[in-house]
């Protein structure tokens, strides 16, 4: 055993030299390498972590969001359809929301404004989200003026702000009281956005949406499930997109890649055939160039996987910002909680770590059967 | 120093932070079990429904709320106005 690891401590020894003696080349190949792992293992993470925050968030999001349709598109519900949904087997509670958005040509942005929270807000106060006090630079007790639907401008006071904790699900909303919402958007009573209702068992939702849907055809009840569905699939999208811009790049590496390892040089050929006549095997020629892919794909692996972690879980994304933003204003600032699995670590040193062990160690093989004689020639 | 025995050592750094990353994961998840607090309490008091990552349109701020076919809400034929929407895939319901 011993034997085995001095002998391989001896291979390591002159791989490093052999590589040493090429520094531009291995440097060159060592940051190509370890910034085709930063990018991938980026996304990966990124997608990872946002699709777990997103899953453990919305998993408190209504069970059923009923929207009456007209003519195809989203219209405001009467509140009678609470009446008439009555008290459907199973619906444990129901309740109207409204909600809308706020165009605020000040900053070019938009606002979600809703109603409700845990204290019933007076009609002149309003909680904003910290984005909106971020751009528009305003705080506790500063004064905020909507311009109605029919014109008139009101002034509303900031009595809180919403945690920051929170800014991924609250950065642009803006709460106030139903009335003032009402009076804003010129909404009359009896009319909400849309409502909300829970059910008691969550194996009866199928079938309460069936009961809805015959009884209020007019209505699209949305699911929890479609909700958190929707979210896992916009971020596979995502992180599938992004692996396709990397493509591109991951393509000119392979060529890079396996052009340096397959198509020998002269001088390593060379090499080789010195090694071979100084009494080297050939599966000690093998195991030293097992050990050059190990040291440039492991390093480079165990490098770019850091600098990614770090990327994205200490620096926010700052790279992927402008690409998630698009042309929005407001832009939550939150730092992602790391979910690191297995898998996901697996799938990476897989496809990053063994293709350049593999391509390397065939065309060595390929010329160290060969007559030495022959390959210093 | 020998150079494999530099070589073990940088190895030994990497996989120290590589562990590093592990075990701050870990660390963080156990923290933001508190921290996201805040964010579920809100979700449920408001019936919250999306994340705030792309406010620009209504059909990418809410994509779980949106209208069918709502990046051509405008027309059948009109092309995409914002970047988000080129790389939001539609909902689930919708494929």
């Amino acid at each position: 055993m011993l034997y085995f690891l001095r002998k391989q401590k001896y291979l390591i020894d002159y791989t490093l030299s052999s590589l040493l003696r090429r520094k531009g080349k291995s440097l060159g190949l060592l940051a190509v390498y370890s910034m085709i792992v930063f990018m991938l293992a980026s996304v990966t993470l990124f997608s990872h972590a946002l699709r777990h925050e997103a899953g453990l968030m919305l998993q408190a999001s209504p069970e059923i969001i009923l929207q009456r349709m007209e003519a195809g598109r989203h219209a405001m519900i009467p509140a009678d359809y609470l009446q008439r949904i009555g008290q459907l087997r199973g619906v444990k509670q129901k309740a109207g929301r409204l909600w809308g958005y706020y165009y605020d040509p000040a900053v070019k942005a938009n606002y979600t404004i809703m109603t409700g929270g845990q204290s019933e807000t007076p009609l002149t106060n309003i909680i904003i989200g910290t984005g909106i006090a971020r751009a528009r630079g305003l705080d506790v007790g500063d004064y905020l003026t909507l311009r109605s639907q029919n014109g008139e401008a009101f002034s509303f006071q900031i009595s809180a702000l919403l945690d920051d904790k929170s800014e991924l699900v609250s950065a642009d909303l803006l709460l106030m009281s139903p009335q003032a919402f009402r009076r804003v958007f010129n909404i009359p009573e009896g009319l909400y956005t849309d409502l909300v209702l829970s059910v008691r068992n969550p194996r009866e939702v199928i079938k309460v949406v069936e009961k809805l849907t015959q009884l209020l055809p007019d209505t699209r009840p949305i699911l929890r499930d479609e909700v958190l569905r929707t979210y896992d699939s916009v971020f596979s999208w995502r992180q599938g997109i992004l692996f396709v811009l990397l493509t591109g790049s991951i393509l000119a590496f392979v060529i890079f890649a396996w052009d340096k390892a397959s198509g020998l040089s002269a001088e390593e050929r060379r090499e080789i055939g010195i090694l071979k006549a100084v009494g080297w095997e050939t599966a000690d020629v093998m195991r030293m160039k097992f050990w050059e892919g190990m040291i440039i794909s492991l390093t480079a692996f165990l490098i770019g996987y850091l600098a990614a972690y770090a990327h994205v879980f200490y620096a926010s994304a700052s790279l992927f910002e402008p690409v998630l933003k698009g042309w929005a204003v407001l832009y939550p600032q939150f730092r992602l909680t790391p979910f690191v699995d297995g898998l996901q670590l697996a799938t990476l040193f897989f496809f990053s770590v063994l293709p350049y062990i593999v391509a390397t160690i065939i065309p060595i093989w390929r010329t160290s059967i060969a007559d030495p004689d022959a390959v210093m020639r | 120093m020998r150079k494999s025995n530099a070589f073990i050592v940088c190895i030994f750094l990497l996989l120290v932070g590589f562990t590093a990353s592990l075990i701050d994961a870990g660390i963080r998840q156990h923290q933001a079990v508190s921290e996201n607090a805040s964010g579920t309490v809100l979700v449920q008091q408001l019936g919250l429904t999306d994340l705030v990552l792309f406010t620009e349109a209504r059909y990418t701020r809410h994509p779980s709320q949106s209208d069918l076919h709502s990046a051509f809400q405008d027309h059948p034929m009109a092309l995409e106005h914002f970047p988000s929407g080129s790389l939001l895939l539609p909902p689930q319901r919708m494929q």
